[in-house]
């Protein structure tokens, strides 16, 4: 791929990006955002059954969730690509049935990420949910609102500042995660290649030190924006709220 | 008609009550805090369910045991005002007040919004987030939110509990214009007799999850089962009476077979029915009739009852008409006196100490109709 610096004075120190580093956060940008869509109504689901349900094996279903904050993320690539790489347990029949690809795709990398920042999604969720006054949903239920519409009405409305934290929190991480995308959906330019990767390519590059700093400074500018978002948006919707 | 026979543990803590309610008036439900007030209510609005037992409104099974049928909360149409209002915060103070009523879909007879902003005077607090309002704005707006989605009992927890002092009586009056607009029973929990006294026709007396007694409130005012739940000097009989007249102090109130005197904080017509309490505290007896004194309530009647009541004497006295009176007196004046049932009493109080504790009894609600 010929390296062209669009409107660079010098070709080493520029401050503008190579199309390169554009498709990376371009990519990074699409795979965190299909990511958190992808995981969002899960997360959710999983959120209420854990913060509102007893059953046996709750204990384990949470551990579970959560595994992936201590798992060596490149382990969570591996179990990925054992189950839903081609030759993987699901993963074939994915491929015959529906002729779904998921290993080295854009779509298997929003999937790693997904996995990955599931556990941040469903603690912010779970936390709102928790705070959440079951006392208001008595009241609902006085007024004549049965569990769906309690749940869309009353809960879910009150519950938004979790979600939408978690949402942000997890987007913000997804748009860096490494080990589990370069595992299961290898490093492939314009497809997997997210900032982290691109990162990591350029320092094995001999003069991409520049490159590498952009990026590193890019990725740091966007976690910070992510996390001050999030936190701007949480007090937004909190004040509406009162609280 | 509300029919509740129940029992229900919780932990260390047993229920185990049975009481009515007529398909109309308000019934208070007076008992301590830990008495199960709350619990009772909870129960018949089916937040919780019963071990055993039965609630029934007006003709339907809304409970029956364990295995009977069981008609959730939202499908009782049961209203209730928790005493923390619980408005939903996300929400406007309208769409908190259209909440239930769109669920309830429109019904004939109802209070419909505009009326019940009327009401309450809730217009200029419609556009205002729960909160933004002050405890009793809130828990005007709950009672509207309630009473909106039509319901056919309405249930109040100590809704005047959360409010402060200063801003509790602001509530009061709405509570009792409602009173008298409402064809459904409700049941108002209260620890504060004064509320009760208000509002209600009835009590039921909690205690330790038993029903004591229930009765009207003249009558359970004579009883032992309230005055045990009562600071001595709460202690006194509940008159009820037909204002006659009014006069340069306040109002002339027939009650049995005299008048008093009253000093009423609102004018009111005559003919209008008044409830007050005269404190046991306050009331002398004579054995015979005096003059020259100040004292402008005299009432004659004869003793009916003596209870040794702690370090005194609790007198009752018919005076007429089934009224009643209570006196406190010292062990040694009843001995001095040497009163015993059916002597023939004077019952002595000043007009003013029954300020404060005058209530205006809705007419549609009162036991029998306004006399003229």
């Amino acid at each position: 791929m010929p390296e062209f610096r669009g409107v660079s004075r010098s070709p080493t120190m520029s401050a503008s990006l190579s199309p390169a580093e554009l498709q990376a956060l371009r990519l990074s940008l699409a795979v965190a955002a299909r990511s958190v869509l992808f995981s969002l109504p899960l997360a959710l689901a999983c959120a209420w059954v854990l913060g509102r349900v007893r059953f046996p094996g709750r204990t384990f279903l949470d551990a579970l969730v959560h595994l992936p904050l201590v798992l060596p993320p490149v382990a969570v690539g591996y179990v990925l690509l054992m189950l839903l790489g081609a030759q993987g347990v699901m993963g074939g029949w994915l491929h015959r049935t529906f002729g779904l690809q998921l290993a080295f795709t854009t779509a298997g990398a929003a999937l790693a990420t997904a996995v990955m920042t599931f556990p941040l999604m469903v603690r912010a969720m779970r936390l709102s949910l928790e705070h959440v006054d079951r006392g208001l949903e008595d009241a609902a239920r006085t007024l004549g609102a049965g569990p769906l519409d309690r749940f869309l009405s009353i809960t879910l409305p009150l519950m938004l500042p979790g979600i939408l934290a978690g949402a942000l929190t997890a987007f913000a991480a997804g748009l860096g995660e490494f080990g589990a995308v370069i595992t299961f959906a290898a490093n492939v330019p314009g497809v997997t290649r997210t900032l982290p990767l691109a990162l990591y390519t350029a320092m094995q590059t001999p003069d991409g030190d520049a490159q590498a700093l952009r990026l590193a400074l890019m990725s740091f500018a966007l976690g910070l924006g992510g996390l001050l978002a999030a936190e701007a948006v949480v007090r937004r919707v909190r004040r509406t709220l009162g609280r | 008609m509300l029919e509740v026979d129940l029992r229900k543990r919780l932990g260390e803590f047993e229920l185990r009550a049975a009481m009515r309610v007529p398909a109309a008036g308000v019934v208070g439900l007076f008992g301590r805090s830990g008495s199960g007030k709350t619990t009772l209510i909870n129960l018949i609005a089916g937040l919780i369910r019963p071990d055993s037992g039965s609630v029934r409104l007006g003709g339907q099974t809304l409970s029956e045991g364990v295995a009977g049928p069981f008609v959730p909360p939202e499908r009782r149409r049961i209203g209730y005002v928790f005493q923390d209002s619980r408005l939903f915060p996300h929400l406007r103070v309208l769409d908190n007040l259209r909440y239930g009523a769109r669920r309830a879909g429109p019904g004939a007879g109802a209070i419909g919004l505009e009326e019940m902003v009327t009401l309450l005077d809730l217009a200029p607090l419609l556009g205002r987030r729960p909160h933004q309002l002050s405890g009793g704005e809130r828990q005007r707006v709950a009672l509207g939110r309630a009473l909106l989605a039509r319901p056919r009992l309405l249930l109040l927890d100590e809704p005047l509990a959360a409010i402060d002092a200063a801003h509790r009586a602001e509530l009061l009056p709405y509570l009792e214009s409602l009173r008298t607009r409402l064809s459904i029973p409700v049941v108002y929990v209260s620890h504060q007799l004064e509320e009760v006294l208000r509002l209600a026709n009835e009590l039921v007396l909690l205690e330790a999850g038993r029903v004591l007694a229930q009765g009207p409130v003249s009558e359970l005012s004579l009883r032992q089962e309230l005055h045990g739940m009562l600071p001595t000097e709460r202690v006194g009989a509940v008159l009820e009476g037909v204002i006659e007249r009014h006069t340069a102090d306040g109002v002339e109130l027939r009650v049995g077979a005299g008048t008093l005197q009253v000093s009423v904080e609102e004018a009111s017509v005559p003919g209008t029915r008044l409830r007050l309490q005269v404190l046991a505290r306050d009331v002398i007896i004579a054995t015979q009739s005096v003059q020259g004194l100040s004292v402008r309530n005299v009432l004659r009647g004869a003793v009916t009852r003596l209870r040794t009541d702690g370090d005194g004497v609790l007198v009752e006295v018919d005076v007429g008409d089934g009224a009643r009176v209570l006196s406190r007196i010292t062990t040694q004046a009843c001995a001095a006196l040497a009163l015993r049932p059916g002597m023939e009493v004077w019952a002595l109080f000043k007009a003013v100490s029954t300020r404060g504790h005058a209530y205006h009894l809705g007419a549609t609600l009162s036991p029998e109709p306004p006399a003229h």
